[in-house]
């Protein structure tokens, strides 16, 4: 216990920082929360899937999509065929998010690759 | 078609060492294709190799045995020369059989 | 709040790991694509890397990297589990096509023994030619259907001409042609380039890391990786093509694979077969 303390004591800044950001996302969640008792509609989930497609379209052409894009894509749709629109909204997403992620990784490693060679 | 057995058996002193591969799926029956259709249990259930027509190894095997197996064992007497009959038979009723020599 | 102090922590980390990477040197400035001096380079990390191997010990593998596996392989080069698909492979190649003519017909030398001088620039298609592209080409201009590139009958033939090339050094030729020094480079850049969700380069595994274990398995050297191809794999249950290694190997690190035989793919062979030069084929070879 003791350990733990110094350690949280010395890098109290960052213990802020993270507790900081996990309210606020607590708080997010909670706005996202009550903002969605008025359920998703399939416009919604049409307008977020659409998004995600283009993000994993555009992380395709640098060569670089993710399996879990995939997956998570073909995951949203299958919710929202069965009605679950709140579902599938938030899995469009997350697959949006995936599929940027990849994009960020595609075009930092065009330069960034170089770093790994032997020379 | 080529035979699904390969034999190799040496004879070294008083003993005879056998190696053989043997060709089979050796489905265990809990494996799923691509359309997630189980695939039937295909299992060898009886290896056989005798030696001059004497059993001198015989294998009850089961789904358990991975695809394509590999056996080696070796036994007491055997010259060079002889000849080592390998058969097995398979949970479908298929079988093969084949006769190499002993070197 | 241990687990808070854990996440601080590890943040830390995250921003040191950062800050060395910013702060590491930039690329330098020589940007002369110059194959030789990658080839030499790559083949010195690795005899640096494993003193006690000599040369022709990488094309085996995880087998020269530990000694238990290595006195397994030897029991089972006696009787390797590739025989069965080389006997098939043996067969196919003899038997002509409909047409009267065979594969010995679309390569030098009959298809005998020239397993190492795979895969070329082609200067009229401006692209880099495998051994499995080849393959398939030759059998489409005898009005056959290609096979598929990842296993079975592709693994069969091309197991059977490595077989023939045994011993004989990989002997890749990169000619002074601007499109064939740029094929080396994207193979560089297609090894070196994290991709997945795992954040993997092909590197990160086959240069920084062989010899050690990822789960239960030995990870391989690149210096040799495509000399024992195509591959007998235990996990597999089958062989495999070079084409199937670098799929599952993408797949491995969650990434999207590309298609067999895409060019990216066609000049990672380039250069992954280059950096061996020197080195012998042993293919088909045999993998846990």
């Amino acid at each position: 216990m003791k350990m733990t303390m110094r350690l949280t004591g010395s890098n109290r800044p960052i213990a802020r920082l993270v507790l900081a950001t996990t309210l606020l996302t607590t708080m997010l969640q909670i706005t996202r929360a009550s903002s969605a008792q008025a359920a998703a509609s399939v416009d919604e989930f049409k307008a977020a899937y659409a998004v995600a497609e283009a993000a994993n379209t555009q992380a395709g052409a640098l060569r670089n999509q993710w399996t879990a894009t995939a997956s998570t894509l073909a995951d949203a749709k299958k919710a929202a065929d069965a009605g679950n629109f709140d579902a599938a909204v938030a899995l469009s997403k997350e697959a949006e998010a995936l599929a940027k992620a990849s994009i960020f990784q595609g075009t930092s490693e065009k330069q960034a690759w170089k770093a790994q060679e032997i020379r | 078609m080529a035979s699904t057995i390969r034999v190799r058996a040496t004879a070294t002193g008083d003993t005879t060492e056998v190696q053989a591969l043997i060709q089979h799926p050796m489905d265990s029956g809990f494996v799923k294709d691509a359309q997630g259709q189980i695939i039937p249990p295909h299992f060898i259930q009886q290896l056989t190799f005798e030696c001059n027509g004497k059993a001198v190894f015989v294998a009850d095997w089961g789904t358990a045995v991975s695809k394509d197996p590999y056996v080696k064992f070796s036994f007491k007497g055997g010259n060079k020369g002889d000849d080592l009959k390998i058969s097995w038979i398979d949970n479908k009723g298929a079988s093969d059989t084949t006769t190499a020599k002993i070197s | 709040m241990k687990v808070r102090s854990a996440i601080s922590l590890a943040s830390v980390a995250l921003a040191l790991a950062a800050l060395t990477l910013a702060a590491a040197p930039p690329a330098s400035a020589a940007n002369a694509i110059d194959p030789a001096a990658d080839a030499r380079a790559f083949q010195k990390f690795f005899t640096t890397k494993f003193p006690k191997l000599k040369l022709e010990d990488f094309v085996n593998g995880p087998y020269s990297l530990n000694e238990d596996m290595h006195r397994q392989w030897v029991e089972k080069e006696e009787f390797p589990p590739y025989e069965f698909s080389l006997d098939m492979g043996k067969e196919m190649f003899a038997q002509p096509f409909k047409n009267g003519k065979s594969y010995a017909d679309c390569f030098a030398n009959g298809g005998i023994g020239i397993r190492q001088n795979y895969p070329y620039f082609d200067d009229k298609e401006g692209k880099v030619v495998t051994l499995e592209l080849a393959l398939n080409r030759c059998r489409q201009a005898n009005g056959e259907a290609p096979f598929s590139y990842v296993k079975d009958e592709m693994a069969a033939l091309t197991g059977y001409m490595a077989f023939t090339s045994r011993g004989k050094p990989f002997d890749i030729k990169i000619p002074n042609d601007p499109r064939a020094l740029e094929a080396f480079e994207t193979g560089k850049q297609y090894f070196y380039t994290r991709r997945g969700q795992l954040n993997f380069s092909c590197a990160s595994c086959h240069v920084q890391n062989p010899g050690e274990r990822i789960r239960a398995e030995i990870l391989a050297p690149a210096l040799g990786i495509l000399n024992a191809m195509p591959i007998y794999r235990s996990e597999w249950g089958g062989m495999g093509t070079i084409s199937r290694r670098f799929i599952t190997c993408n797949v491995q690190t969650r990434g999207v694979p590309l298609d067999p035989q895409s060019d990216e793919y066609r000049d990672l062979e380039y250069y992954l077969s280059y950096v061996s030069n020197g080195l012998p084929i042993s293919g088909p070879g045999a993998r846990p």
